[in-house]
């Protein structure tokens, strides 16, 4: 099996790599048009600013290629926000895999912007959370967040309920951060894989 | 719900772990990995690992540390000591390390928490301040130090909080210099004033002796993560023991048994 995690200006993907090293998977780190329409699995992590990013996308054709992958592609943090419709970063047009707008967590008392830390994750109906006990933890870390929506696959809940995975089609996307998510995470990288 | 965070905090010297610890089953209790592996088996919710190596081949060490500890563990970790420059921080995160903590750096050179914040994004900068209630001319004051909290600065401690927050920190680690190693409590007060002004988390660190202790910073200290050092190397307090307690008090905290 070919996994490959696209490469482009997200911030730190590294502890993406070990998670997949622990697993034993093997990955190919790339830009590369062929490699990633040859792929069997696609990973699009993501750590940054929106619209940097997606700027970044553009620029290298890869937010024409994305949305037209048929192979499983799995989009984690921004990566996940990046498939959206749209994302109030910086009023930035996403790819619009997945037909939401990413809303920033409104100023409220006492709820702090980022939503930073474990928290519980509810309402599976994915094969991505299979084993995975209900309102198992994950570990979040963004001030951005696509609300509940008709793609919506496992919710969360800070300041609104908001998408904690989506799901269509090919496409799977989690917001948290499955590579630093404890066993639970791992598991998901792993049901992904096995996809 | 968002949980509250307990994170053992590790000093590591020449890439082994320094404080004394008293783990029977590890193979090497000075081996800084292993024993952030079992922390995180037994339900820590992130780690710091903290490098008071003063020599430049003990700098090279820690970064191969940071690679093995990103390679084994599957939870966040923050890293700090001496990290001054865009360099030092890319380095460690390319190593694989979550978030980087900087501390006297930031005081001499304020300028800094912009630069990294904007470079590598506000998510993985954690500013850590150490403070001490010192008198000053017109009474006593909060103070940041440096040095290990043995030199006092020009700065109070609560506005210090806020300008680090304005200029890009994601997270203050706010360590009382007057309860650290007292085993009597956290400074609740002034973490209280301090994280009710931000609107990032604060890590409490300094005075943990008991369980009880993080339910108070928790609680009357609104801290969003409780650090401690010591009691965790020592076994004085279980972590599996101590999630369950504040737990069992209804605090929002993530079991993991």
């Amino acid at each position: 099996m070919k996994t490959v995690i696209i490469k482009y200006n997200a911030g730190n993907v590294q502890s993406v790599m070990y998670a997949l090293d622990r697993l034993g998977a093997g990955y190919i780190y790339t830009d590369d048009v062929t490699e990633i329409t040859t792929a069997d699995k696609v990973i699009f992590p993501g750590v940054g600013e929106a619209s940097t990013t997606m700027n970044y996308l553009r620029q290298t054709g890869l937010d024409k290629l994305i949305p037209t992958l048929k192979q499983p592609v799995f989009g984690t943090c921004v990566g996940m926000q990046l498939m959206c419709r749209y994302s109030e970063e910086n009023d930035t047009t996403c790819m619009g895999i997945f037909d939401v707008d990413v809303k920033r967590f409104p100023a409220t008392a006492g709820m702090k912007v980022p939503h930073m830390g474990w928290n519980n994750i509810s309402d599976y109906k994915t094969p991505l959370t299979d084993s995975i006990p209900e309102n198992a933890f994950m570990y979040f870390v963004h001030s951005y967040a696509a609300p509940v929506c008709e793609y919506t696959v496992a919710t969360c809940d800070y300041t609104f309920p908001f998408s904690a995975m989506l799901h269509k089609d090919n496409f799977y996307a989690a917001q948290f951060h499955c590579e630093i998510s404890g066993n639970a995470g791992q598991q998901i990288i792993e049901n992904f894989l096995k996809l | 719900m968002l949980t509250k965070r307990i994170i053992p905090c590790l000093d590591v010297k020449d890439g082994r772990t320094v404080k004394g610890v008293n783990f029977v089953n590890l193979r090497d209790a000075g081996d800084a990995v292993e024993l952030g592996a079992l922390y995180a088996a037994q339900g820590a919710d992130e780690l710091v690992y903290l490098d008071i190596t003063a020599t430049i081949d003990g700098r090279s060490t820690f970064i191969e540390l940071v690679k093995r500890v990103a390679q084994t563990i599957n939870i966040p970790f923050t890293v700090g000591g001496g990290i001054s420059s865009i360099a030092d921080v890319s380095a460690l995160l390319h190593a694989g390390a979550d978030k980087v903590s900087i501390n006297s750096a930031a005081v001499r050179n304020p300028d800094l928490i912009n630069e990294l914040s904007l470079e590598f994004g506000s998510q993985c900068i954690v500013v850590a301040i150490d403070t001490r209630y010192i008198d000053i001319e017109n009474g006593k004051e909060h103070i940041v130090h440096t040095h290990g909290g043995r030199k006092p600065t020009d700065l109070r401690t609560i506005p210090w909080a806020k300008e680090v927050e304005d200029r890009g920190a994601g997270e203050l680690l706010l360590t009382s210099m007057d309860t650290d190693g007292t085993k009597n409590g956290f400074a609740l007060e002034l973490t209280a004033t301090i994280s009710g002004n931000a609107n990032i988390p604060v890590i409490a660190s300094g005075g943990a002796g008991e369980m009880a202790h993080f339910y108070d910073v928790f609680t009357t200290g609104k801290a969003d993560a409780g650090l401690a050092a010591s009691i965790f190397h020592f076994r004085e307090i279980d972590i599996p023991d101590l999630k369950a307690y504040l737990g069992d008090r209804k605090l929002p905290i993530r079991l993991t048994r």
